[in-house]
């Protein structure tokens, strides 16, 4: 079944088109990594489908129901990692995590339930009382991702989740993404190649606005011919431009 | 519950940053300590209390324009509120969840004012409540100020534009540190076009029990509420949809 399904979705920004056309399908319960060097329209696809920013043209359904006139129900089956940490500085560990339940509607058990979790889940229980601010950016960035799970999205977006990082705290969080295959679908966008590989089901290459290639990474390196996928990755985007 | 928790996480985001506390509560009552002190050492009635501490506490407000925006500025240009904008949070959720935490703010700032007012000599009455009370008309343009402020600039630009700039005026302007009749003129008219001396009057008049004569100055106050609000409101709505 398809979680996400794109119709000649397109952006315009001012006379440049950031995403041209994209026709897309994410399956449920897959990790599907959006690769693009920068400017190829991947932030603004993800904008789309979260109901950030209107499409200029097309369509976009998340499990059915349209970005467009059904934006309610879709944002209550979606939640946003953004590419920066996205968490209240002033707000502790817990309280955080209570925000992001309550913007939902849970209930106050349901809401320290979920908290009790989460918290566990991601480690965050040692810190439950520390400020945000306080965190390091690997900690941070492990609330920030703790946060957009708590309403138990169908979908979750992860925007450059590992920007930033050092080598310990990607790997952690490699390990948390790795954990949601199957019972969550996440649609990822990285720089970081080894990162796409290690983590995706399936993989699709955007430029300039539109859609190269998708594709499993073993698929991917075999259209271009090399058996390294950072390799293949640059092959397909240079080719494009010949 | 959605505006609750936005609520809840405003009002925790203003009351644990220190600053906060010490420009909206400290810095009014260091002011009103020192004009005191100046009052008590000069012949002429520059600063008394039952005048002055009206004044305090409308300048006093001015900081919630301040704290106002710079959290919704930094709201925007950090990742925090696109997060929330994914979520089923509505406009009104994130417009009534910045304001109405800020009025019990500004009140216990009004009223801690006005209590140290009393230790410098201000007749302790019912008066000084109904001032707290309608001085949220003043507290709610101020904050809606901070609001539009905030949906406009970045957080630098709004540390100028309300923690300087908007401070300065509310104080000039209001007649509290002296008498605009004194300067007369264009200042005067300026002055009298702007809801700050409108504000302070109003307050002025609660605290001497003059009940009939906080009119007209209500009506300057809550028109500029009004407009000011409802301006906020409409570019805070506005950025929302265009991010």
């Amino acid at each position: 079944m398809d979680a996400i399904e794109t119709c000649d979705l397109t952006k315009k920004y001012k006379g440049l088109t950031a995403v041209d056309g994209l026709n897309l399908s994410v399956r449920e319960g897959e990790i599907f990594s959006l690769l693009g060097v920068n400017g190829a329209g991947k932030t603004t696809t993800i904008k789309m489908l979260s109901c950030l920013t209107r499409p200029t043209s097309g369509n976009a359904f998340l499990y059915g129901k349209s970005i467009l006139s059904d934006s309610q129900a879709v944002k209550n089956m979606i939640a946003v990692s953004p590419q920066e940490t996205a968490v209240a500085p002033n707000l502790t560990v817990k309280e955080n995590l209570e925000l992001m339940a309550g913007v939902h509607s849970f209930s106050r058990e349901k809401a320290g339930q979920k908290t009790k979790e989460l918290s566990a889940r991601f480690d965050l229980d040692q810190i439950a009382g520390k400020k945000a601010k306080k965190l390091s950016g690997g900690w941070q960035r492990r609330l920030s991702i703790a946060m957009a799970l708590i309403s138990q999205p169908q979908i979750l977006y992860l925007d450059e989740p590992t920007l930033g990082l050092d080598v310990l705290a990607r790997s952690d969080l490699w390990e948390m993404i790795r954990s949601l295959k199957g019972e969550t679908t996440v649609i990822l966008t990285t720089h970081y190649m080894e990162e796409a590989e290690s983590l995706s089901d399936r993989v699709g290459v955007m430029k300039n606005g539109r859609l190269l290639f998708t594709g499993t990474p073993g698929e991917m390196k075999a259209r271009a011919g090399t058996d390294k996928f950072e390799e293949a990755f640059i092959r397909l985007v240079k080719e494009e431009k010949q | 519950m959605r505006l609750l928790t936005f609520y809840q996480r405003t009002e925790k985001e203003i009351l644990r940053d220190p600053l906060n506390a010490a420009f909206g509560i400290g810095f009014p009552v260091a002011v009103l300590l020192l004009l005191t002190v100046i009052q008590a050492n000069i012949p002429v009635s520059l600063f008394a209390i039952e005048r002055l501490s009206p004044g305090i506490a409308v300048f006093g407000f001015s900081f919630m324009t301040l704290f106002s925006a710079t959290l919704v500025s930094k709201d925007r240009s950090g990742a925090l509120l696109q997060r929330l904008y994914a979520t089923p949070l509505k406009a009104k959720d994130y417009i009534l969840g910045y304001i109405l935490p800020m009025l019990p703010i500004a009140a216990a700032q009004s009223l801690v004012c006005f209590m140290a007012a009393v230790c410098l000599g201000l007749e302790v009455s019912a008066n000084i409540v109904w001032a707290v009370l309608l001085g949220m008309p003043s507290a709610f343009f101020f904050i809606a100020l901070g609001l539009l402020c905030g949906s406009i600039f970045n957080d630098k630009q709004v540390g100028g534009i309300c923690g300087a700039l908007l401070t300065n005026l509310a104080a000039w302007l209001s007649g509290t540190w002296f008498d605009l009749e004194l300067v007369g003129g264009t200042f005067q008219k300026i002055a009298d076009a702007l809801p700050f001396v409108h504000a302070v009057e109003l307050e002025r008049a609660v605290i001497a029990g003059d009940f009939s004569g906080i009119l007209p100055h209500l009506w300057w106050v809550l028109g500029y509420a009004a407009v000011t609000g409802a301006a906020a409101i409409f570019v805070f709505t506005h950025k929302m949809k265009h991010n």
